[in-house]
């Protein structure tokens, strides 16, 4: 069929024969690329009077956004937290391998670290597109060091930090540089957290609370302050008590400025979290959940010893501990396994689950015009996936970047 | 005329969609011969969203048209009555309608030629009966002042030029304007009443809509079902399009 497309030239494609998510529900709708992003069919058939150049049947496939990991330290045997000569071909490994899971962008993820590390690392940590090459970088995830003492999990004690002396400078001395960083976690309790939150919210750097013994006030303090997130909710936390909720409580909080939304993550691997807890968290605020992966170096690998930056951590099975003790530390859960466990604890639809790894950790973000939805005009980075949510495809810009190998699983 | 009378609404519109596809086939469309069917204008352009989107999602999005073959009727055009002109002049250029379908108001008209329409009138801008106006009021969030008082539509008299015309009417609150079409005189208060003087009319109607007809006349037409249901079965398809032509004929002419 002849096109005629007065705004560009680019070849168009249509995906047929598919159900994709738009408008929280999956549809029976195809789907049409140019240029890297969604296309409007319909202001194609009028405005330019343009039609596909390529129609590429998906055989009944669902079609979602890509996964979004907003907190991942590192895989198949690649540790961001560890400086060594080729970190930047350890991320571009791991970015590379994630497109398999379902991951289209990420924010690789420092736990609490010296400050030499982050002045060795962060600069080779670089916001960058996806594509072929693996899935693409929104900036570094700093998780730690100001933190609190008592909720440190796996993180190293001497290298906690606070910034009661000089609040945000300290904070820049220690990491070095902001730029390119995209969440900060720290613990709100701790002395002039609310100026330091302002400042990072002021530079658009999302704060997430968690590896604190904060209570509820404290915490909704934070959000006045700026903070959206929260880290890995439950663990390094407080538990919920029913006279004071501490962090858990910010989800049903009635203290949240109006118009925002605090989003939480939740590592839905069946073992950082027992599935009725996952399910009340769910339950209460469904809007606000964020699935994460918090995987580690040995995610991808046998089991066996690996590195978690200064610790050392034994994976048997899908159990990570710091070595010697039961301390979990991090998971070698992939995102698309977090998709299906989530659906399954929760019973929740397709949809929902799909959500949970792609328009709230995008929302969080505020790159949901871009990023996290097959709205028009946004990145074409998507998944195909059969019904059960194994990814089979993953596109990037609206190029093929990892299909399932038909001979083997 | 041939009236056609089914159980339901699913059901009207499964006969005049098969009814449609035959007469496409046996047409033989290729490069160069067009079947040009004819569809009423719906909610004025001057709601970019609505009547393209509706066209979009309801017909154009599941078939492989061509974009430039599709010709709507443009509000926005700087000189109306050139447009409407011009809109005349691409029928003739395309071979003429072959086929028009639409259906009717409560008030009787074919597209927006609303009572007191000239019988013979041809595509214009038209100005909407308060009864229009308030069907479309919920394009525009119940706002009658939003709502546009103007159309641009095809005539009746387009309409008739066109080689066949259908009719589609279902529901109960339509009986009394199918009745004034088909059972009472040409009128132009009830401008599809003109269609009996068309020489190849079908209207499809369920039983609701024919509520307001004379038992006779209904008796009349449920017992040709039979003979009026071979315009359907065989349905034809493009692939056996050579085999089936030479052997199919029109059952009887009006």
């Amino acid at each position: 069929m002849p096109s005629n497309k007065s705004v560009s030239d680019a070849p168009i494609v249509q995906f047929t024969n598919c159900r994709i998510l738009r408008d929280h529900r999956l549809q029976r709708e195809d789907l049409w690329v140019r240029e890297g992003k969604i296309l409007n069919p319909e202001k194609l058939f009028f405005d330019e009077k343009g039609s596909a150049d390529v129609q590429l049947d998906c055989k009944d496939s669902i079609i979602a956004p890509g996964f979004i990991d907003v907190q991942i330290n590192g895989g198949f045997g690649v540790d961001f937290s560890l400086a060594t000569d080729d970190f930047k071909s350890g991320i571009d490994l791991v970015s590379q391998k994630i497109l398999s899971h379902g991951v289209t962008s990420f924010c690789p993820t420092l736990v609490t670290s010296p400050p030499s590390v982050y002045h060795q690392i962060l600069p080779q940590i670089s916001v960058r597109n996806g594509g072929a090459h693996g899935a693409g970088i929104l900036g570094a995830h700093l998780e730690g060091p100001f933190i609190s003492k008592e909720k440190k999990g796996a993180h190293p004690e001497h290298c906690l930090r606070t910034f009661e002396a000089g609040a945000f400078q300290d904070l820049l001395a220690t990491y070095g540089s902001l730029n390119g960083v995209q969440i900060v976690t720290l613990a709100p309790e701790m002395r002039r957290s609310s100026e330091v939150i302002q400042e990072l919210t002021k530079r658009g750097i999302c704060v997430s609370l968690g590896h604190s013994v904060a209570n509820l006030s404290q915490a909704e303090e934070a959000v006045q302050h700026g903070a959206t997130f929260i880290t890995h909710l439950f663990n390094a936390m407080l538990p919920f008590h029913h006279r004071d909720p501490g962090i858990v409580g910010l989800l049903t909080s009635d203290k949240i400025p109006a118009g925002r939304r605090v989003f939480y993550g939740m590592i839905s691997d069946g073992i950082h979290t027992n599935p009725a807890a996952l399910r009340i968290a769910h339950r209460a605020h469904p809007k606000g959940l964020v699935l994460v992966t918090d995987a580690i170096a040995g995610m991808g690998l046998a089991p066996g010893r690996h590195t978690l930056g200064q610790q050392v951590v034994e994976i048997d099975g899908l159990n990570t501990y710091i070595a010697g003790t039961k301390t979990l530390s991090g998971s070698v859960a992939t995102m698309d396994t977090c998709v299906r466990h989530f659906q399954e604890a929760t019973g929740c639809s397709a949809e929902t689950a799909l959500e949970a790894a792609s328009l709230h950790p995008a929302q969080l973000l505020g790159i949901e015009h871009k990023k996290g939805t097959l709205n028009y005009d946004s990145d074409a980075d998507f998944l195909m996936l059969n019904d059960s949510l194994y990814v089979q495809a993953t596109y990037i810009a609206g190029e093929e970047v990892w299909r399932q190998d038909v001979s083997g699983m | 005329m041939k009236l056609i009378i089914l159980e339901n609404y699913s059901q009207a519109s499964e006969w005049a969609a098969k009814y449609i596809r035959n007469r496409i086939v046996q047409f033989g469309p290729g490069p160069g011969r067009f079947f040009t069917l004819g569809l009423p204008t719906g909610l004025p352009r001057d709601h970019p969203e609505s009547y393209h989107s509706f066209m979009w999602n309801n017909f154009f999005k599941h078939i492989d048209i061509s974009p430039e073959n599709v010709h709507i009727l443009d509000g926005n055009a700087p000189d109306l009555q050139a447009e409407c002109d011009a809109f005349e002049e691409k029928i003739k250029a395309a071979g003429g309608i072959e086929l028009f379908v639409g259906g009717i108001g409560p008030d009787g008209h074919i597209a927006f030629n609303e009572p007191g329409s000239s019988l013979v009138s041809r595509t214009r801008v038209k100005t909407l009966a308060m009864d229009t106006i308030l069907a479309n009021a919920r394009f525009f969030d119940g706002d009658l002042s939003k709502v546009p008082t103007m159309a641009l539509t095809v005539g009746v008299g387009t309409v008739m030029d066109a080689r066949e015309v259908m009719i589609l009417i279902t529901g109960a609150h339509k009986a009394f304007a199918l009745y004034k079409a088909i059972e009472d005189g040409v009128n132009h208060m009830w401008t599809v009443s003109a269609f009996q003087q068309h020489p190849n009319t079908v209207f499809v109607c369920d039983e609701d809509a024919t509520l307001e007809l004379k038992v006779k006349t209904v008796k009349y037409f449920k017992g040709l079902m039979l003979v009026h249901n071979k315009l359907v079965e065989p349905l034809y398809s493009m692939k056996e399009m050579g085999v089936e032509r030479s052997q199919s004929k029109k059952p009887y002419s009006d």
